[in-house]
């Protein structure tokens, strides 16, 4: 009888063990991870772009014959193919309706009035005999989204429509290479996913230069000071920045959120000492030597510590009396016309000077006031460079009118948009994706809802942006890439995913087995002496029966 | 007039994969891709006879900054304070070398991580940037994908670990895996990434991302020496890699020419008793043609700014008065919230080993006293 109570009780410790136990310590070492949607993960991740700009070509009169403005071309697809490493673009003209207008000159004044929706342009052909345009131009591009086309000679009245729109193409396809986007745009934008060996160095440059897409800069504005006994400085920085850089800015404001602010540092020399050139007693400082003036100066320039964001520094530095004038010499010897210098993905450094107000017996210190449209005039083309809107030079035959008064033409501002959108679109893209594998091969960071929330959202993001892009709605294709990028940082960067949870196994194995061998030794013994019993039983019980 | 209206649509279809990256030499300029340096210095251990490690990594940190790189980008972390150290009979100095000749401490050390700030778990937020956000600039490693980043960490480690406080370890899959993340983000161009602890050589065996180079001081199964004592002090100064890379690097400046592969022969095995090795099939270009100052120094790309802008428009003068707005100091701390706060609601949590162990050592001893036939008569 005492056996076969021992039997039962250690049968029914190996069940509660087995039943209640495992799933138990398997529940309780679980680590929680919501679910994340990997599918479309995988869907965003081949990335297929398609980018369509509206382009309305008008057709002045002169250009095209009576019977001709008649006819209507319904569909005109043509497929133009891009290669970038083996993959390729596609590139489909779609004409979609005509239209009819008086004279060139009122249809100028009514579109440059009206606004044309960003994204979109339009192009007026003009008779060649026309004296719009001066005589070698082709084209010129206004400072709104529109460009006026001179139609080539060959292309008298008396053709066919098919033929004057097959002429038209690949001219007003270069116009949109230069004020839409073009191949090379494209491809410098997704740098980030495909390194490709680039054609030339300016491209490198193009790329290396401009700040990477962030949805906010700060700007700082520094007057560097060496010689406060000689110079007393004023700079009406204020104004100046509200008057010349703010509408800049203000037009900039669907791509980032930028902060301003300026200081004046006393006493910051150059690390550099420059040489005086006798010839026209002056002070120079060469091309080669600029490349060290930026550091020692850069400790001293601080900066915001609350934000994250990258910052440009716009540094205006008055040489001290001794070293009065101070010109920065090119490569080959000559003076460079601004007196500028920047970095790429720092800023920009101007020397100014101010040797002309005083002179050899004036009283120290003198009192100078700053031309700050002068300075800011320099600091507007660097920061242009700096946020990536200057595009190379364009093509023989054009003419590009001179940016307004923001300093932005439309059709510039519409480029940065494309080009940071897809920019946007495939850095968000890589994030989460990189971020899936990551949690995916790594079992044991705990995934949380709110981060599986971003995740989602970031993914909806991009989607939605991924549409508006083909659609051609370039601002809201912009915002939705701009969510996409914050959710998909916000989870890819979220501190609880960090992984320091790595168990090598023979780790694992030293944890588990000192407690559950003992516990479960006992068990095996008398589960094995049962069975070992049972079967005696029934090995007696045979010959009985026999 | 007639009008057309075209639709100039463009496709764009990549697959996920790297290409090579540019390996462009024309021009200096463009011949390391990169627009930025950073600096990560790492002492990973504490107490008083560890003084030689502090030692190393303010030696690299004064090189890094002689050469260039500012203090906004080095993140220098260290583990212990030696030089207000109770036991240093020269206060505010670290020595680097045997009579006193060179103070590493210097006047304007600025360390970011410092004491108990210095954990395993701070490296890796800092690497793959998962920081809290109230995290101050100083904190954070900002880099981009142009970055070229220097990682220098010493200490006590091991065949695949690295001790950090005497209380944890960092593995060296662990370390792959952070390098991998910042690789998926871009967080960096290039990066070296140097190390001087025992058995060095293993703490880079499992790096699996592209454009990695890596040096320690010995390889599995030796051991890093130290340099020599100092008397008068009473501990190591240094440890004897770093303080022949410190000679090596005291005579590189902002505009020499040396290159990697003079790097790879500082401390041959005479010097240094261990055996430095060296780690660079996971980098995209020839060590040759690396400078020394892609990584400890900060050159700057520099382009003259051939274009100016017009600007016409005088400058606004105020319109209508001066509004000046009234400045007021923001409360740093709601204190009036913090005075009359209630205290907390603290959630229930079962008795825990410790009260359990107790009972149970309790009410053992009361049943091998009474014994158990008596629980009737309690019960």
């Amino acid at each position: 009888l005492q056996s076969v109570r021992g039997q039962l009780a250690a049968l029914s410790i190996a069940a509660v063990v087995i039943i209640v136990g495992v799933p138990l310590w398997w529940r309780t070492t679980e680590t929680y991870r919501a679910w994340l949607p990997v599918s479309q993960i995988k869907e965003l991740a081949k990335l297929q772009l398609h980018l369509s700009a509206d382009v309305e070509v008008v057709f002045a009169r002169g250009t095209v014959t009576p019977e001709q403005q008649k006819k209507v071309p319904l569909t005109q697809t043509q497929n133009m193919e891009h290669r970038v490493d083996g993959d390729s673009f596609n590139a489909i003209l779609t004409p979609m309706r005509l239209s009819n207008s008086a004279s060139v000159e009122a249809d100028l004044s009514l579109h440059t009035l009206s606004e044309s929706p960003s994204g979109s342009l339009v192009v007026y052909v003009i008779p060649e005999s026309s004296s719009l345009l001066p005589q070698n131009v082709d084209v010129y591009i206004g400072q709104r989204r529109t460009a006026l086309l001179r139609i080539g000679s060959q292309m008298r009245v008396g053709k066919t429509l098919e033929q004057l729109l097959a002429h038209m193409e690949p001219r007003i396809k270069q116009v949109l290479h230069v004020m839409s986007f073009s191949h090379t745009d494209i491809t410098a934008a997704l740098s980030n996913r495909v390194r490709i060996s680039p054609g030339n160095k300016e491209s490198i440059a193009d790329s290396m230069r401009a700040f990477k897409s962030s949805p906010g800069y700060e700007i700082t504005f520094s007057l560097l000071n060496p010689d406060p006994k000689s110079h007393r400085l004023h700079w009406d920085i204020e104004g100046a920045v509200e008057t010349y850089i703010q509408p800049l800015l203000t037009k900039l404001s669907p791509v980032a959120n930028f902060s301003i602010d300026s200081q004046t540092l006393y006493y910051a020399m150059l690390g550099v000492n420059p040489r005086f050139d006798s010839s026209r007693s002056t002070y120079t400082l060469n091309a080669d030597s600029l490349a060290h003036v930026i550091n020692p100066v850069e400790a001293r320039l601080g900066s915001n510590a609350a934000s994250s964001n990258p910052v440009l520094n716009f540094l205006l530095y008055i040489p001290d009396a001794h070293h009065s004038p101070l010109y920065i010499h090119d490569h080959k010897k000559q003076q460079v016309p601004t007196n500028a210098f920047h970095s790429p993905r720092w800023g920009g450094i101007m020397v100014y000077n101010v040797n002309e107000f005083y002179e050899v017996d004036t009283v120290f210190p003198v009192d100078i006031n700053i031309d700050m449209a002068k300075v800011m005039g320099v600091f507007l083309a660097q920061l242009r460079l700096l946020l990536g809107v200057q595009s190379s030079t364009p093509p023989p035959g054009f003419l590009v009118a001179p940016c307004g008064n923001a300093g932005l033409a439309d059709w510039e501002l519409d480029r940065l948009m494309w080009s940071r959108s897809v920019e946007n679109i495939a850095t968000a893209t890589t994030t989460i994706t990189s971020l899936a594998q990551l949690l995916d091969q790594i079992g044991n960071i705990v995934i949380n809802d709110n981060i599986a929330q971003q995740v989602s959202s970031a993914v909806t993001s991009l989607q939605l942006a991924v549409s508006e892009l083909e659609a051609g709605n370039l601002g809201f294709a912009l915002q939705y890439s701009k969510e996409a990028i914050l959710s998909s940082e916000r989870a890819f960067f979220d501190p609880s995913l960090l992984h320091l949870l790595y168990f090598p196994d023979d780790q694992k194995f030293a944890i588990y087995i000192p407690l559950f061998l003992p516990m479960c030794v006992p068990i095996l013994l008398s589960l094995l002496k049962i069975v070992s019993e049972a079967r005696q039983k029934h090995r007696e019980k045979k010959p009985k029966k026999d | 007039c007639v009008g057309i209206n075209l639709r100039y649509r463009f496709h764009v279809s990549l697959l996920c994969k790297l290409v090579s990256c540019f390996g462009d030499r024309a021009g200096q300029f463009f011949s390391s891709g990169h627009t930025n340096n950073w600096a990560v210095l790492v002492c990973t251990s504490r107490f008083w006879f560890n003084y030689r490690h502090v030692a190393n990594t303010l030696s690299v940190y004064r090189s890094v900054k002689r050469l260039g790189i500012p203090d906004s980008h080095i993140v220098l972390m260290l583990a212990d304070d030696m030089a207000c150290n109770h036991r240093n009979p020269k206060p505010a100095t670290v020595f680097s070398h045997k009579n006193m000749e060179l103070n590493v401490y210097g006047d304007d050390v600025e360390v970011d991580y410092r004491g108990y700030e210095v954990t395993v778990e701070n490296f890796l937020r800092i690497l793959t940037g998962r920081l809290p956000p109230s995290t101050p600039r100083s904190k954070r490693l900002l880099s981009d994908d142009r970055s070229n980043i220097l990682i220098y960490l010493t200490g006590h480690g091991g065949n695949g670990f690295l001790k950090f406080q005497d209380s944890e370890e960092i593995s060296n899959v662990e370390l792959a895996d952070a390098f991998e993340q910042m690789w998926q983000k871009r967080r960096y161009n290039e990066l070296l990434f140097i190390i001087d602890t025992c058995q060095g050589a293993s703490m880079y065996e499992r790096f699996y991302s592209p454009n990695l180079m890596a040096l320690a001081s010995s390889q599995v199964g030796e051991d890093s020496l130290s340099h020599q004592p100092d008397l008068a002090i009473g501990v190591h100064l240094m440890d004897r890699y770093t303080f022949y890379l410190l000679e090596f690097l005291e005579d590189i400046h902002p505009a020499s020419k040396t290159n990697m592969n003079d790097l790879f022969k500082v401390c041959p095995k005479s010097q240094c008793v261990s055996t430095p090795g060296h780690r660079t099939d996971l980098f995209l270009r020839d060590p040759g043609s690396v400078l020394i100052t892609d990584f400890f120094g900060s050159v700057r790309k520099v382009e003259l700014t051939m274009e100016t802008i017009n600007l016409t428009d005088p400058i606004d003068a105020e319109s209508g008065e001066l509004q000046k707005e009234m400045h007021t100091y923001a409360d740093q701390l709601p204190v009036s919230e913090i005075i009359h706060q209630k205290p907390k609601q603290k959630d229930w949590h079962p008795p825990d080993g410790f009260i359990l162990g107790l009972w149970t050592l309790i009410l053992l001893v009361f049943f091998q006293t009474y014994g158990v036939k008596h629980l009737k008569h309690i019960f």
